[in-house]
This record gives C-alpha cells, structure tokens and sequence, in this order.
C-alpha cells in the first residue's frame, strides 16, 4: 500500500471529516445555548462517540451484533490505570497498552465467538462479557480491586515518572507533559481521539476492506463462494471495534482515573447497541449523534428529581399536580431508563435507520420532493463515485 | 474408464449423496473436459443442483470424490474451491442485494486478485481503477450499464441473474458451474445469455450448466448427461441423447 494512497480521500469524505472536526472541536461554543458545554459532559460526547463508531465497525459493516462490547471498554480502562499505577502519569502510554490489550481481548472473545453468526453470536459474546464483569468483582479482585475500583494511591511506583518528575504530595492527575486532563484539555485532549478515530472509520469505509465487510452483512453465503474466507475479515472487523471501546476506556481512566467493573456490565453493552441504531447503523456519523443525544437526554433527565418537577407543574391545582409528578417522575431521575426505552422502541419502529434516516426522509421532503422510486433505489451514499 | 484423462477437468469420482434415506445421487460418475460445455437435464428433483452442491462443496458427499485440475476437491472449504477457480451461478441468485450492482461485479474481482484475505483497510475503493474499469465493461457486455449505481437487491430476478453471471466471469474461472442461468429470463435475454456463453466458449472456458430449456441446452452443449433419480442415464453428443429412447421415456417424452 502506497503511503499517498492512505491520505487520498474522495472530496465528500474530506468535506464530512472537515466539518466533523469544527462541530468537534466547536462543542464548548455551540452546546452553550443547551446548557450543556461543560467538560465531564463534553467528554463524555467524545468517549461515547468513539465507542460507538468503533462499535458500527463491526454491527454496522458486517452485521455481527455484539452484545459483549462493555467488557473491552472495562479491560480499555482497567488497564489505563495500571499503566498510570505502575510507569507513568502520562496518557499516552496508558492509552497505547489499553488499545492493545483490549485489542488481544477482543482477538480472544471474537475468535471464540466469530463461530456462530445472528442471535448465537450475539449470546455468546454477551456471556463472555458477563463472565468478565463476574471475574472483575470476584477472583480477579487483586487486579480489578473489586467492588471498590481500581484507583490510585499515593504509594504506586509509577516508576517513569518517578525518574523525571519530583513527587508531589496527594494523588496525581493525568497530564499529558504538563497539561492536566482534566476540564476543558481533557475534552479536547479526547476530542483529537474522536476525529482521528473518525478519519479511520471513513477510511475503513471507502476501502476494499469495508466492501468486503457489507458483502458479508449483504449475503456471506455469496462472499465464500466467490472465493473469500469471511472469518480472518469478521475477526479483524471485531479486534477494531474491540481496540475503540478500549480507547474509549482508556480516555475514561484518563479524564477521571477510576476504573471499576460496573463499566462491563451487560447494561452498558447494551447502551452502546442503542447509541448506534438511534444514531443510524451503518452510516458515518449516525453513530456519534446517537451517542450524543443518549448522552445529552440522560444529563438532562437524570438530574430530574421530585422538586424539580414539583416546580415545573406548580401551575397545576394540587390534586392535578401531585397525579402529573407522580407520573413523570417514573420517567427522570432513575427512571431515565424508562424513556430511553420507549424512546428506543419508537425509533425502531417508526424509523428503522435512525436518525440519519430521519435526516434523509427530511432533505428528500425538501429538495427534489418529485422522490421517484429510482433514487431509493440507488445505493447508499457510501458507494464508489463515477470516476471524475 | 480412464481413456481421455489428459483432459479431462473435473472428475465427479463414484459419488453418492444420501439424505436421510433419500439417495439424492448413486453412482455419479462424470468427466468432464477441458474447454468444453457440457449441459446435465433431467427432471425435477433428478438431483442436479446436488451435484453441483458436492463439487462446490456446500454438500459433502456421503461417498466418492470430486477431482479438479488435478486437486481433489473433497472436504475443501467453500473458498478455497473457488481460488483454485471453480466459480458457480446458483438457482437462486446469490448476490449482494444491499450492494450497488458495481460493487456486486467489482468483488469478486478482489478474491481473484487478493486472495481469499487481505488486510487493506487503510486503502481507497477508488483507487482500484483496473478492477473498476473491468467490472464496467463487463456490465456494458452484459447489459446493465444504466443500473450500475443501482441497489442490486432492486434488480429484476432476470437481471440478478445476468449479474450473478457476470460477478462469476470476472474471476475467469476455469470451470463455470451453471445452475439454470436463463430461468426467469425473457425470451430476449435468454438469448443474449447464450450468446454471452457461446463469447467465453471462444476464450476456452470449461462450463457446466443445467437448464430445463431445451434450445439452451441444445445451442450450448458439446455433451450431455441425463440425470434421473440421482442416477446418470444417458451420455453423449446432443444428437445421441436426443435419439436416446431412454431419455425420450424419463425425460424429453414428458416434455413433449
Ligand atoms: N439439503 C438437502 N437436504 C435434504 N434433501 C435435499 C437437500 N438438497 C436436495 N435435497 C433433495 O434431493 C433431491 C434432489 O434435489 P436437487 O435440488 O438436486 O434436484 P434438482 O435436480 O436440482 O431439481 P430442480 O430441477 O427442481 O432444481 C430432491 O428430492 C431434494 O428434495
Ligand atoms: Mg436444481
């Protein structure tokens, strides 16, 4: 492969990355007006979206729908910690080993797993995911730290910095040479791991590899008899996917140095499934959205409590307004949950591809409204373009 | 039995299939030769498609062996059949429905070129312009230019069909395995097929087709077997078969 030909990008993928970046790299200003544009949440839209591009690497291109994906989050974080307890307060590092040893997980797990396509791949991963989360609280405790998580303390040897950097007293925080990671440089500290991690997805997307993939999502059958071996092409499809969500856990432990098994939970292998359909499976940036508005939703919603409720329907008369509380209080604060879920099986139901769907019914409603069947029928628009 | 093995392609040796207690294929003993076209009728549930199934292997059979280009074939994987150049048009078409009918063409021109893996996930689709220009021209012979951006899932079933051809002569397989490729075609595209056939003839390609229409049959084939009951019943030029009373009994009499 020619190094030229790993920067040579169609012009439509140049103008998504471009634009991509400056909404990136503009969250602080543009989320202002929807109270939102404060850091620990600004990370958090990074992280998540890295997950959930990574995950559409996999659910997206070639079908395989894991539900196991959390546990590579958990071995992306745990093993960012270390690497911070045992060399070096620097993320970078600590990143590179999650990346890799998320990656050898994922080998592990999707080579097990990779045997069974549909629902019997999606089980099996599942369960490989739980046993993690099970081992993480019980006989692996004297690395996961158990129920307590997996933190820093004062006597680590941290044995890189410890030869350059004078000891401070308390905990240390993350610092990429000298600058903290947290608050504002630690959003765009991840915010360059979402771009980055974008570029590639498109590029993984353009190329033959990514051909390949949808062929085995369109038809496997089709693809072995035309002389591939699908295995070797689902494997690589699922250590990528596995290597984001470790990054993803990696930038966690970076922002705020904590790693604890609740991470691999099936809950929360779930959620990145439902980031990527709400977003749109299979699109460039379905997923990141999806991530974002479930990221967003769950600050807002969550931090409804009783009172403030009591306050929005004070208008109410009394009876009224203790009825309505009660009711949607069922739905915030904990019940956050519960809306995400009918959210969901709304979606599902009334628009199949997401929100990217939504987008494309919107525009085609607006421009060329004629929608003749022929350009449903076109392929999607990830497709090779006629040649200039 | 072994008199022209020089060239002799593919050998389907002694083969049975058994399903269950249904003998789908008894004593199947086939040579088929290089370079030529050789047509296997037979009725319904005679067990053609087995048999391609056996030499492609989507089925194992329950005995025999099937030997190509001097490689047996049995209890190879799928893929691997294919890369040593054995490519098949199934009954049902087998395409990429989600894929563009470019895209369709252009992979399997991949596996011919890359191999059965390659790991280039940081290239460009559009940089493949020999593999593109390939694919193209192969849709202008065929026929299906103006749908090439188009879903392939939205082709016609004839259509399908004319492309699931193509995708396989993009990988100028020695042997072309051909499950009835003109069913659900109009009479116009039939004909189009047959001469689109009797073009890769030409170039040398060894083919085996079964097909239920006799003017396809007879307009393609330098040879026949007649399958009935998992059984080979008749061979030889079409002249012989088509005087053979046997056949005229199990098969072509019906017909008539
Ligand atoms: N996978 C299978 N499992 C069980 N029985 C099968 C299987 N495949 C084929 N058969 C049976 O084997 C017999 C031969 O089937 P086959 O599909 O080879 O017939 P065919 O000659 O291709 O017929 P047609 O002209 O209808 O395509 C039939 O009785 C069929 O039901
Ligand atoms: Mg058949």
């Amino acid at each position: 492969m020619n190094f030229q030909g790993i920067f040579s990008m169609s012009r439509k993928d140049l103008t998504t990355l471009v634009i991509f970046s400056i909404v990136v790299l503009a969250l602080p200003i543009w989320l202002q007006p929807f109270g939102a544009a404060y850091p620990d949440l600004m990370q958090k839209f990074a992280i998540f979206g890295i997950l959930a591009i990574g995950f559409n690497i996999l659910f997206g291109l070639t079908g395989y729908l894991s539900f196991g994906h959390a546990a590579f989050l958990g071995v992306g974080s745990y093993t960012a910690v270390w690497t911070f307890k045992l060399f070096s307060m620097n993320p970078i590092p600590a990143l590179i080993f999650a990346v890799i040893l998320s990656g050898l997980f994922a080998l592990l797990i999707g080579y097990v797993s990779l045997r069974r396509s549909g629902i019997y791949f999606s089980i099996l991963t599942l369960a490989f995911a739980q046993m993690s989360y099970n081992l993480a609280y019980s006989v692996l405790t004297p690395i996961t730290n158990g129920e307590t998580g997996l933190q820093l303390e004062a006597g680590d040897p941290r044995v890189l910095d410890s030869m350059f950097v004078a000891e401070e007293a308390g905990l240390p925080v993350s610092n990429f040479f000298g600058i903290e990671m947290s608050g504002i440089p630690g959003f765009y500290f991840c915010a360059i791991f979402l771009i980055l991690g974008f570029f590639i997805t498109q590029r993984i997307f353009a190329s033959p590899f990514g051909m390949m993939l949808r062929g085995i999502k369109s038809n496997q059958t089709r693809m072995n008899y035309t002389g591939f071996n699908t295995r070797p092409y689902t494997l690589t499809a699922f250590v990528i996917s596995g290597m984001y969500a470790g990054l993803a856990g990696g930038l966690m432990a970076v922002t705020d140095p904590l790693a604890g098994a609740e991470r691999m939970q099936w809950t929360a292998s779930g959620e990145i499934v439902l980031m990527t359909i709400l977003g749109g499976v299979g699109t460039l940036v379905g997923p990141v959205i999806g991530a974002w508005l479930i990221k967003y939703f769950e600050n807002i919603f969550s931090s409804f409590n009783e009172s403030v409720l009591h306050n929005l329907f004070g208008f109410l008369p009394d009876g009224v307004e203790g009825f309505v509380v009660e009711l949607t209080s069922m739905f915030v604060g904990e019940g956050w949950h519960l809306t995400l879920g009918l959210v969901f099986v709304l979606v599902v139901t009334f628009l199949p591809g997401g929100m990217m769907e939504g987008y494309r019914r919107i525009t085609t409603l607006f421009t060329g409204g004629g929608g003749d069947g022929d350009k449903k029928a076109k392929a999607d628009d990830t497709q090779t373009q006629p040649a200039e | 039995m072994t008199t022209s093995t020089e060239n002799v392609v593919l050998h389907v040796a002694d083969v049975h299939k058994t399903f269950g207690g249904l003998h789908a294929l008894s004593d199947i003993d086939l040579q088929i030769e290089e370079g030529k076209t050789h047509a296997i009728i037979g009725p319904n549930g005679a067990g053609k498609s087995t048999l391609l199934n056996v030499v492609v292997g989507r089925l194992a059979p329950t005995r025999g062996a099937v030997v190509f280009d001097g490689k047996v074939l049995t209890g190879k994987q799928p893929h691997e059949i294919n890369q040593v150049g054995v490519a098949r048009v199934f009954q049902t078409p087998e395409i990429f429905p989600d894929l563009s009918v470019l895209q369709n063409v252009m992979a399997p021109a991949f596996a011919k070129r890359d191999g059965s893996f390659k790991l280039n996930f940081l290239s460009s689709l559009d940089d493949e312009h020999q593999i593109r220009k390939e694919a193209e021209e192969m849709l202008e012979d065929i026929g299906l230019s103006e749908q090439k951006l188009m879903k392939a899932g939205s082709l016609s079933r004839g259509d399908k069909r004319r492309m699931e051809l193509a995708m396989c002569l993009m990988q100028h397989p020695k042997l072309l395995l051909l499950d009835e490729p003109t069913a659900g075609m109009s009479r116009h595209d039939t004909n189009t097929t047959i001469e689109l056939l009797k073009k890769i003839k030409e170039r040398g390609m060894t083919k085996v087709i079964i097909e239920h229409d006799m003017h396809v049959v007879f307009s393609l084939a330098d040879k026949i077997s007649v399958l009935a009951g998992g059984r080979i019943i008749a061979e030889g030029t079409p002249e012989e078969v088509r005087n053979n009373p046997k056949v005229q009994e199990a098969y072509l009499g019906g017909a008539h």
